[in-house]
């Protein structure tokens, strides 16, 4: 007493040069490949009258719609670029009959974090740690948590290096139980807090993203062994970070409860440094602190950045 | 609009069924009380191919109203997580198609809708599903292949009550095993709202070869039974007001 219709539908596989047509708006996209995939569906790279856009699509029709929600809460945030814009919603019959959902958003051309990091230095560390916080801050202000915040979620474009969020499946609005998480990045699975969506949950995750650069193979928890241990020693075994264990350290422990302290202690931290390092520079012969070197100079970076905002 | 209580069964198992009535015949019955059945197949780390037992398990969910999903253990955590909101979501917007129905007619459902009314809807599925009240029966199996794989379903129903304790509703959870050392099934904590003291209750035995899944289904059925003879004042199953633990 099979019925076909209540079978489940299928997921969904796009292949490079196959068409999607909108059943609503009648728009056309042509796959160039696929960019990613997650708990909900997969990204891909499509063309539309020749533009590249990224187009999601799902067998979880609801999960879609809850998305492009997001998406379009976050354009009414006055002026701020949160996430990618939203282009299109529609659903689209695939070959085997059954109806799929998808939307289509700008396509976001950058490194992810972690490559960014790898190939241009930790200088940039600082600024990208600024920008990051500065971002969760306006959406935090907007009255979301991002919710799934990780490596791969966040993209870092070029000149100037600019950091964008990408994947709103987890953003949760404040006070809820969030979406969607990865569990490396997630509090709860470390049993350091709760689900639940406010600031510090993202600044944890904040913490975990910047440790992920330095172990991109992650590592589990370890039963028997509390995690605020275990996490405090890997983050004393990233040397990179060093200048900012004390405050990763506070966003692993929840101390953080609104992004804006955590930046300020961030930018705190860079402006010690620069003067630090400029009395290291009249007071001694050039000597090797790369690490003191490599700050100034994101320093510098950062406060141009700064001004960049400043500026209307 | 008030959803009331969603009741579910999650049955995790890691094979088919060999003793006693048809599981799938079980979920739809299950089903047509109000209960929703999901379904976790679990895969040992070796295995690089569905096994034939594990068909079933689409086939339970199916005639459950529930979702299902096979995987390695690794995941089970999140997956538990995923289905079982993926299931109060799919429940909720059963629901609401209801309700469209009868304000716009009979072929109305929100699949039909044009992509800007879905989003509407949608808010309130995901209001409902926030703050709606949730039961759930967990029901594992703890046949002799499951040996190697309890610790991880302690692990994941743990996480489980983690994720849905951070919602607005309330929650209530009990767990079961099956087969039962005299019984289809046999009780391994009973309704509770948190299962962080699981640790020292989660059995780390396992019986025998038996794997009486339909059975089992149908007296986890009956848990949500009994609760409601008990409190036989709300006639509306779907309608139900928490009175407190
Ligand atoms: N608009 C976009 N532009 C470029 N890359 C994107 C875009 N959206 C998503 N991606 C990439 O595709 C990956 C998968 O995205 P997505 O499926 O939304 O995340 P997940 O499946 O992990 O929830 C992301 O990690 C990101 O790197």
């Amino acid at each position: 007493m099979k019925n076909h219709s209540t079978l489940k539908k299928p997921a969904i596989k796009l292949h490079a040069g196959q068409n999607v047509i909108g059943k609503w708006h009648h728009q056309s996209y042509t796959v160039v490949r696929k960019i990613g995939e997650g708990a909900i569906g997969a990204v891909y790279l499509c063309t539309q009258r020749g533009r590249p856009v990224a187009l999601k699509i799902s067998e979880q029709d609801a999960a879609v719609t809850v998305e492009v929600n997001v998406l379009k809460a976050l354009k009414k945030v006055q002026g701020y670029r949160l996430g990618p814009s939203l282009l299109d919603v529609d659903d689209w019959t695939a070959p085997n009959g059954r109806v799929y959902s998808f939307y289509v958003m700008e396509y976001m051309k950058g490194d992810r974090l972690g490559a960014f990091i790898q190939a241009e230095g930790k200088k940039w560390l600082g600024v990208l740690m600024i920008q990051l916080l500065d971002d969760l801050e306006q959406l935090h202000q907007a009255g979301w948590t991002f919710g799934d915040l990780k490596t791969d979620n966040i993209l870092v474009e070029s000149n100037p290096p600019r950091i964008r969020l990408v994947d709103v499946g987890g953003t949760t609005r404040m006070g809820r139980s969030i979406k969607e998480y990865t569990e490396f990045f997630d509090r709860g699975y470390w049993g350091l807090g709760t689900r639940k969506a406010e600031p510090s949950y993202d600044l944890f995750a904040v913490a975990m993203v910047f440790l992920h650069i330095y172990y991109p193979r992650r590592f589990d928890r370890v039963a028997g062994e509390a995690s605020g241990k275990l996490l405090e020693k890997k983050l004393y075994r990233a040397k990179d970070l060093d200048l900012l264990h004390p405050i990763l350290k506070r966003a692993l422990k929840g101390k953080y409860l609104t992004a804006s302290e955590m930046k300020k202690d961030v930018i705190d931290k860079m402006k010690q440094l620069q003067r630090r390092s400029h009395y290291h520079k009249k007071t001694r012969q050039k000597k090797n602190y790369p690490v003191l070197e490599s700050f100034s100079i994101s320093i510098v970076a950062s406060i141009y950045w700064i001004i960049s905002l400043l500026l209307p | 609009m008030k959803a009331g209580t969603l009741k579910q069964i999650l049955l995790l198992t890691d094979g088919c069924s060999n003793k006693g009535e048809d599981p799938a015949v079980v979920a739809g019955l299950a089903n047509q009380q109000g209960i929703t059945v999901n379904v976790i197949g679990i895969l040992d780390d070796d295995q690089t191919e569905e096994p034939e037992g594990l068909r079933e398990v689409e086939d339970i969910a199916v005639s459950g109203g529930g979702v299902s999903q096979i995987v390695y253990s690794e995941r089970l955590s999140q997956t538990v997580q995923m289905v079982t909101r993926q299931a109060m979501t799919q429940t909720l917007q059963g629901f609401v198609n209801k309700e469209l129905r009868s304000i716009l007619g009979k072929n109305q459902s929100m699949e039909e809708l044009e992509p800007e009314k879905r989003g509407e809807i949608m808010e309130v599925v995901e209001d409902l599903g926030e703050t709606s009240d949730l039961e759930v029966v967990v029901l594992v199996d703890s046949s002799a292949s499951m040996r190697d794989k309890l610790e991880t379903v302690k692990e994941a129903l743990v996480d489980l009550s983690i994720s849905l304790n951070a919602r607005i509703g309330k929650n209530r959870f009990c767990i079961y095993r099956f087969p039962g050392r005299r019984n289809d099934i046999e009780l391994v904590l009973d309704w509770s709202p948190k299962l962080d003291a699981i640790s020292q209750v989660f059995p780390k035995l396992t019986s025998g070869g038996i794997t009486p899944t339909g059975p089992a289904l149908r007296a986890a059925m009956y848990q949500f039974s009994k609760k409601q003879l008990r409190r036989k004042w709300d006639e509306e199953p779907f309608d139900i007001e928490e009175t407190g633990y």
